[in-house]
């Protein structure tokens, strides 16, 4: 009983805590994709942004939380969403619009993509330093431990209240979204303008708004996904490249421009990484004494190690590319 | 590798077959202000270090070429540099470093070994259920069985290997080297990052060229995770040091003398890939290669196999940056897998070629040194202005100055990096040098 | 070219266009005008600049000399929806529905820029086109050719456009459909709306046709009446096979 709330700590709770992370990343790293054609390198450091203007604000008002009984940082996520978007906004204007309008492939758009996120990265890291920092300042971490009705059941089922509140927040964030693109009329016109840029333009969409709003979503999105992922460990402004390639994977498996997918797929990937890196030694303990003697199962039974966990996303890759470039869910532009 | 059967296709017509013979003003006047910058430097901080930083750019250059065949050429974006230049730098390691005698004396090499074979009988294993199929096996059974059996020998096969390893690691410390000349390990090094660079090419092969960038950049971040968490075949961040060299060291002829020999063998060798690539671009491959770029549907149309030669020309940049990071390490004498930055080893190639000129490899080569001296020239320079800008808020705003300035100095660095691509996209895509060509109308 | 000149000003008037892409002309000077409530055909060879000219009236192409005009206000070189907003509808030919999208949220980004006329032209659209109807939470990409032309067609009237542009909106459709199409097109007509049509079936789109313009080479070969062409000869012999 002890191996199986184990394996619900470890890869349950922790592949969900990851997959929802990956989840809203992906989505914002899709829709880019579907209104503007090219892959947005510089996405993780958009949520890196996100959650260092949580930390900036929780640090500024650390007691502002404790009045309403939730962590400031939550308090501030809204505030720093809208930072976000605005700095997405306006990173659009002044570095990817000129090279859209000039026509180039979207491959540069994609290096373009790179020079600001090693902007983000500079700036960021030149004001907050390179160390990991806790983004509960005044708050303490509530950890709660559910012990299970059972027999012989010792060890708890532990989960953090951070963890908690990423799974609430993913699930608004995303039925927010499914209602705004199939209720609202924007983003309607936005799910157009990503089947068909030229008819929507032919049917009296600005495509310029559209544009707009995608990168407010997006920069929202990525603040959300940037604190989430700061709050249930510590804000680490280096983990960019570390993070844009499960990003990227949980895109690629749902298919390229498909928000659905890309949920889908950041749940693939986070329980990979999880279920690839967990200890499948524990789970056999139990049988152990009726195994054969000349099995003797060594002590680390994991796939891969911890320090080789991006190995997995980049495998996913490969294979979804290899065998089906257009993703789960039938994605968009492979070519 | 150039195809000596293809005719010349009436239709295409390459604008530089014959260029118009003009006096190569722009040309004069940057490589003489790139000479007048290099003098200046040896004047201002002395031949030793002057010589050593241009070993250094000239093995930049050569990383910076493999780029712009990949992007100027080919029109493909390799994010992921670095890791081609620490399997280069990897390879010059283990072939140039002393035997270890602590290991190759005792039983591990055998065990080693047979761990391997381990896997290369269970990789056969696998692609035979994988084939079950055939006898008669259906095709979700051979399909459950082929997954199955490959995770049960993976796990069998790692645990195997993580045993041997660590033994390794405790008795011997790590593997050693072959105790053979350097450039065997260049040559290598660039063998293997082609290898490294067929696998990512093949399977973006026909994808959009953001795939490959995605794909590159992971590669490079897990070659590094290897590298880094491999003790037992690289001592990981015990750093390995140092790295014998094919010329005399510093030991023997001092430091200038030995770097600027040093520095002739990496000219001669830049010398080498220039003429080389100056002879494919004009050669009936070459031709193809700007066709397929150019115009990628009328390229088609004709029956090129364009796939193909992208790959070929994928893999051969790939080359060149096993090459010339394998010639880095060894003049480093130092492989320290740590040190490896996406910063420093790939986007810093990525401004050579685009401010050089993405295609033009002289252009390339110029951009390399440019920049590698600005590069080297901006630490003391960022350090000083955040002394300046420290001291100046602390004068007037009352600042704590922040502690660790060192590293912020770098993360300015960073910053100037990344607004130099942008600009440099945006108000100069063809770079300092362009290509010439103009382009079809 | 015998421009009447009477005393209304024509719904859209083309006077001497050039323009093509990227520095290639391939209008070389056209001339058109269509009044109000007025069917007009352009047809001619393939690479005549057919559907080039209906771009260029679009928007979607640049005019580098002569100028287009709607309700006598200049209007080459507007991006498409400002055109959109002053009553023109385009359907193009590929491509013309969003695949992803349903039946009836393909309709509705017709009128985005009036929402709320949604209601009553989403009831004047199914009417007009019945069989969208039970189609109408299906995405598009899942209809037939014919049905996909049909929703095409919706979706500009959708912002009931004072003038329809249509690139060939038969081509690559049953016999079947064609008929069924070109009865819309009548349709729409008489309910009032001027039309700009391309057509590869010249005579069936000139039998319709109140005015038909011949193009070739990026100019007018013939202009007259529909009618007037399909008894011209020289018309006849060399661009309507016989």
């Amino acid at each position: 009983m002890n191996e199986l709330v184990f394996f619900i700590n470890n890869v349950i709770i922790a592949g969900s805590v990851t997959g929802s992370i990956y989840a809203i990343g992906a989505i914002g790293v899709t829709l880019i994709f579907s209104i503007m054609r090219f892959a947005h390198f510089a996405h993780a450091d958009m949520m890196t942004f996100g959650a260092f203007m949580v930390l900036l604000l929780t640090t500024l008002f650390p007691a502002a939380g404790a009045s309403i009984g939730v962590p400031t940082a939550l308090v501030m996520l809204p505030l720093a969403m809208l930072l976000t978007a605005t700095l997405a906004v306006g990173i659009d204007k002044a570095f990817y619009k000129p090279l859209r309008v000039h026509g180039v492939k979207p491959i540069v758009l994609v290096i373009g993509s790179l020079g600001v996120t090693l902007m983000l990265q500079g700036l960021i890291r030149l004001f907050s330093g390179t160390g990991g920092q806790s983004l509960y300042v005044d708050d303490r971490k509530e950890i709660f431990r559910l012990a299970l009705p059972f027999e012989g059941a010792r060890a708890p089922i532990v989960i953090t209240e951070p963890q908690l509140y990423l799974f609430v927040i993913t699930l608004v964030a995303v039925v927010a979204l499914h209602v705004f693109l199939n209720r609202s009329r924007l983003g309607k016109a936005m799910r157009a303008m990503s089947d068909n840029p030229e008819l929507a333009q032919a049917s009296g969409i600005n495509t310029n708004t559209i544009v707009a709003v995608t990168w407010v979503i997006a920069g929202g999105l990525a603040a959300i996904a940037g604190t989430l992922l700061s709050l249930d460990v510590t804000f680490k402004p280096d983990l960019s490249f570390f993070l844009l390639l499960p990003i990227f994977a949980a895109a690629i498996v749902g298919g390229v421009g498909h928000p659905y997918g890309a949920i889908a797929g950041g749940f693939v990937v986070g329980f990979a990484e999880t279920l690839a890196v967990f200890n499948w030694n524990v789970l056999l303990r139990p049988f152990r004494d009726s195994l054969p003697t000349w099995l003797e199962l060594p002590s680390n039974l994991a796939f891969v190690g911890t320090e080789y966990k991006i190995v997995v996303p980049f495998f996913i890759l490969v294979a979804i590319l290899v065998w089906r470039p257009t993703g789960l869910f039938k994605g968009k532009v492979i070519q | 590798m150039s195809n000596s059967t293809e005719t010349r296709d009436p239709t295409y017509t390459p604008r530089d077959a014959t260029p118009a013979r003009r006096f190569p003003v722009r040309e004069v006047v940057l490589f003489g202000a790139l000479m007048a910058a290099i003098l200046a430097v040896y004047a201002l901080m002395g031949a030793a270090y002057s010589t050593r930083m241009l070993v250094e750019a000239a093995c930049y250059a050569i990383l910076a070429l493999g780029l712009t065949i990949q992007w100027g050429y080919a029109g493909q974006f390799n994010a992921g540099v670095m890791g081609f230049v620490a399997l280069g730098g990897f390879c010059a390691m283990l072939f140039s470093v002393p035997v270890n005698n602590a290991f190759w004396g005792t039983e591990l090499p055998g065990e080693l070994g047979r761990v391997l074979l381990y896997g290369v009988a269970a990789t056969f294993l696998v692609v035979g259920a994988s084939r079950l199929d055939r006898l008669g096996v259906p095709r979700k059974l051979r399909t459950l069985i082929t997954v199955v059996l490959a995770l049960v020998l993976y796990l069998v096969i790692i645990s195997q290997l993580r045993e041997v390893t660590s033994q390794i690691q405790s008795q011997a410390g790590f593997v050693g080297g072959f105790g053979l000349p350097a450039w065997v390990g260049w040559i290598v090094g660039g063998a293997l990052a082609g290898g490294v660079g067929y696998f990512i090419g093949h399977v973006c092969l026909g994808l959009r060229s953001d795939y490959l960038a995605i794909a590159t950049l992971g590669i490079a971040e897990i070659i590094k995770a290897f590298l880094k968490n491999s003790d037992w075949l690289t001592r990981g961040t015990a750093t390995v040091s140092p790295l014998p060299w094919p010329t005399p060291g510093p030991a023997e002829l001092g430091f200038t003398l030995s770097r600027a020999i040093y520095l002739s063998i990496t000219a001669m060798v830049i010398a080498v890939i220039f003429f080389l690539l100056h002879r494919a671009y004009h050669a009936p491959w070459g031709r193809m290669i700007r066709a397929i770029r150019d115009n990628e549907v009328s390229a088609a149309a004709m029956g090129k196999d364009i796939n193909k030669r992208r790959l070929e020309i994928f893999v051969l940049g790939c080359i060149l940056m096993g090459l010339g990071g394998g010639m880095l390490g060894t003049f480093n004498s130092l492989f320290d897998p740590q040190g490896y930055l996406p910063l420093n080893h790939t986007f810093l190639v990525l401004v050579m070629v685009i401010l050089g000129g993405p295609g033009n490899n002289l252009g390339t080569i110029f951009g390399a040194v440019a920049v590698y001296i600005i590069w080297i020239m901006s630490e003391p320079l960022a350090l000083f202005v955040m002394e300046l800008i420290v001291s100046f808020g602390e004068g007037t705003f009352g600042w704590d100055a922040p502690n660790n300035m060192d590293s912020r100095a770098l993360q300015a660095r960073v910053l100037v990096i990344g607004m130099l691509i942008t600009l440099v996209l945006r108000f100069a895509p063809k770079g300092l040098l362009p290509e010439k060509i103009a382009h079809h109308g | 070219m015998s421009l009447t000149m009477s005393s209304t000003t024509p719904l859209l008037e083309a006077r001497d266009v050039h323009g093509g892409y990227g520095g290639m002309n391939i209008l070389n000077g056209v001339n058109m005008a269509l009044q109000t409530h007025e069917v007009g055909v352009i047809v001619g060879p393939n690479g005549a600049g057919k559907s080039t000219m209906l771009k260029a009236v679009f928007g979607l192409l640049n005019v580098t000399q002569g100028e287009i005009l709607l309700n006598g206000q200049p209007i080459h070189n507007l991006p498409p929806n400002k055109l959109v907003e002053r009553g023109m509808g385009f359907v193009p030919q590929e491509k013309n529905v969003f695949p992803s999208l349903t039946v009836k949220e393909n309709l509705e980004m017709g009128t985005y820029l009036k929402p709320q006329n949604v209601k009553r032209m989403l009831e004047q659209v199914y009417a007009f086109f019945p069989p969208l109807v039970e189609k109408r939470h299906q995405p598009a990409g899942e209809l037939s050719g014919g049905q996909r032309q049909m929703v095409a067609m919706g979706r500009a009237l959708m912002a009931e456009p004072s003038l329809l542009l249509l690139d060939e909106p038969t081509a690559g459709l049953s016999p079947l459909y064609m008929n069924e199409i070109f009865d819309r097109v009548k349709q729409i007509n008489a309910a009032g709306v001027g039309i700009l049509m391309v057509e590869q079936n010249a005579k069936q789109a000139l039998a319709i046709a109140d005015k038909g313009f011949v193009l070739a080479a990026g100019q007018n070969r013939f202009t007259d009446t529909g009618a007037a062409l399909l008894a011209d000869p020289d018309v006849a012999k060399s661009f309507l096979g016989g």
